[in-house]
């Protein structure tokens, strides 16, 4: 059966549509994986039976004739959109029996398409981590381990367990969500592709909120190819999310095709980082030299405020994060303590026992930029340092079209091995995080192995709403990199 | 800026979270280790810069004021951790 769950999205979708495999087939083998694989732990919700009911229902609509764009492909969901019926935890102890009675809109689009739900894929608690280590659940091993080590080695995060299942071939794909960089860090780092939209691009509603003006739902692939497929699905005008823009999405896997020639590659100088090992640089060079062989021109542009990207997200992101996990209060849904001598005994116990370490760390100093006396000093400065960042995009865009940056400073690294210092974390997303905090597109495409065999991914940053663009000059960097390498199955009992 | 213990208890307050008093202190490190990086913001000058707003230019769409869902009270309940006849239980609010 391994056959089948190695194949890409568009491959199953193309032998079903061939009427060469069945979608029960397909997922029965993805069912059978996802049992096998549970030592990675990429799963805090499994869906087999339920999975396996949908691809029947599939099968019958295969059989009438009524087929959607992602007809009886089996996925992965990211704990973090609400699923109706189906548990949606977030990761959190908070919402550890939540079950949602709503689904959430990119969820819906999916099943409205045909597609197949396995189950809900683990995460950092509320999405708030670059490495899967922060879930009340436990955290996810990445499928890839170093050349003979037996060392377990973190996912990325916080689409840990997305990027995982997509990486083990428990999922034909995966949806994710990105506020810092949590899609492009996980792909990159289990060599697969993950693609972050422009902000409004995909609807938000139903999706547990972080920061909401930089959350954004998108796709982890196999392929570029896998990913304009999906996106061309996740993506929709939406009236109950108001920051859904009213652009129609267009065929995106259509719009894949005529190539790179005469595209406009800006090398943003900032992101050549002290420390940054070797092999990120020389893999940079030659993600460039790839694009200029396929008639790309390379120019180098200034992003100048690159630096402050972190720091101002470190202020924006736990703000708004303050601001929305202000809900869980024991009340109306969640987990509620015990004991309780009054009402704000209660809110303050519930929160207190409910959040996990990392959350609450967020939430103070959420609060803390928020309060009197502070919210000019680090609010107010912040959201204008936002808009100098964004200012940097405009003018880099003016040079060229897309942009080429290196995806994460650094391979997967070891469980536990960079939990102790908060801001050693952060310095995770210190590629990603500018592309949220000016709402553009951003892909990671896998590019190259270490010395070690551990994969590493390219980024690429494109304009607002022009993920077309982004995605061709991905399908080059794919097609040059020609990256075929799977991790060892070493999970599998 | 310093974040001290006292401050953490007041911001916990505020953020209606109960942290342990054996807790204050360390988190009051974790925080001032994250403050101190932060501060790097100082030194950029934002004199005339506009606060971001929206991160794309759009304007927020109008809808006609009227219910369009409604009648749910079961959904609601559903997933309340103390729930009797429509209605959420709290603890004693007013003395």
């Amino acid at each position: 059966m391994s056959e089948l769950t190695a194949m890409t999205l568009a491959e199953a979708r193309d032998a079903i549509k061939a009427k060469k495999i069945s979608s029960r087939e397909l997922t029965g083998a993805f069912v059978k994986a996802i049992e096998a694989a549970r030592p990675l732990n990429a799963f805090i919700t499994e869906a087999g039976e339920q999975a396996l009911a949908m691809a029947d229902a599939s099968d019958k609509r295969i059989a009438a004739g009524k087929t959607g764009a992602l007809e009886g492909l089996p996925l992965a969901i990211k704990d973090l959109f609400c699923t109706k019926g189906t548990r949606t935890t977030a990761a959190s102890k908070i919402l550890g029996n939540f079950v949602p009675p709503y689904e959430s809109t990119v969820t819906q689009n999916l099943w409205d398409a045909g597609a197949v739900m396995l189950g809900k894929t683990n995460l950092d608690e509320f999405a708030m981590g670059s490495s899967n280590e922060t879930s009340a659940f436990g955290p996810v091993f990445n499928p890839w381990r170093a050349r003979n080590s037996n060392a377990n080695l973190v996912p990325g995060g916080s689409s840990g367990g997305s990027s995982a299942a997509v990486a083990a071939d428990l999922c034909l794909a995966a949806t994710g969500t990105d506020t810092g960089g949590s899609i492009r860090q996980p792909a990159a780092v289990t060599g697969r592709v993950g693609l972050k939209p422009t902000y409004g691009r995909c609807s938000r509603f139903g999706i547990v909120a972080f920061a909401s003006s930089l959350d954004q739902a998108g796709p982890m692939t196999k392929t570029v190819r896998d990913a304009a497929i999906m996106l061309g699905t996740m993506a929709s005008v939406d009236a109950k999310d108001s920051t859904s823009v009213d652009l129609a999405v267009p065929d995106y896997e259509k719009l894949l095709e005529g190539g790179i020639k005469g595209l406009r590659v800006g090398i943003p100088k900032e992101y050549r980082i002290d420390g940054a090992p070797a092999e990120i640089d020389a893999l940079w060079s030659k993600g460039a030299d790839w694009l200029k062989a396929q008639g790309a021109e390379i120019v180098e542009v200034s992003l100048p405020h690159t630096k402050y990207a972190l720091p101002t997200y470190y202020i924006v992101a736990p703000a708004e994060a303050s601001s929305n996990l202000a809900r869980y209060d024991g009340v109306k849904f969640g987990y509620r303590a015990k004991g309780a001598r009054d009402i704000t005994d209660l809110y303050e116990k519930s929160r207190g026992e409910g959040f996990g370490a990392e959350v609450q760390r967020r939430i103070l100093i959420g609060t803390y930029v928020l309060s009197a006396g502070y919210y000019d000093a680090y609010y107010s400065r912040a959201q204008k340092l936002r808009s100098l960042i964004k200012r940097d995009f405009e003018q880099a865009f003016e040079k060229c079209d897309v942009l080429l940056t290196p995806t994460t400073p650094g391979p997967a690294f070891g469980v536990g091995a960079k939990t102790a210092d908060p801001v050693e974390m952060y310095l995770q997303d210190v590629f990603t995080v500018t592309v949220n905090l000016a709402g553009l597109p951003g892909i990671s495409v896998p590019a190259g192995l270490t010395e070690n065999g551990l994969p590493l991914g390219l980024q690429l940053i494109g304009k607002a709403f022009d993920e077309a663009t982004l995605l061709r000059a991905a399908l080059a960097v794919e097609t040059a990199a020609d990256f075929k390498h799977s991790p060892a199955k070493w999970w599998s009992v | 800026m310093s974040v001290d213990k006292d401050t953490v208890r007041r911001i916990a307050k505020l953020a209606r979270l109960a942290v342990p008093e054996n807790r204050l202190e360390p988190m009051a490190g974790e925080l001032n280790g994250i403050f101190q990086w932060v501060e790097m913001l100082g030194e950029v000058n934002v004199e005339g810069v506009p606060a971001m707003t929206s991160v794309v230019a759009q304007k927020l769409k109008w809808r006609e004021d009227k219910v369009s869902d409604g009648g749910q009270a079961d959904a609601l309940l559903a997933n309340a951790p103390e729930g009797e006849d429509h209605f959420f239980v709290v603890p004693k609010v007013v003395e």
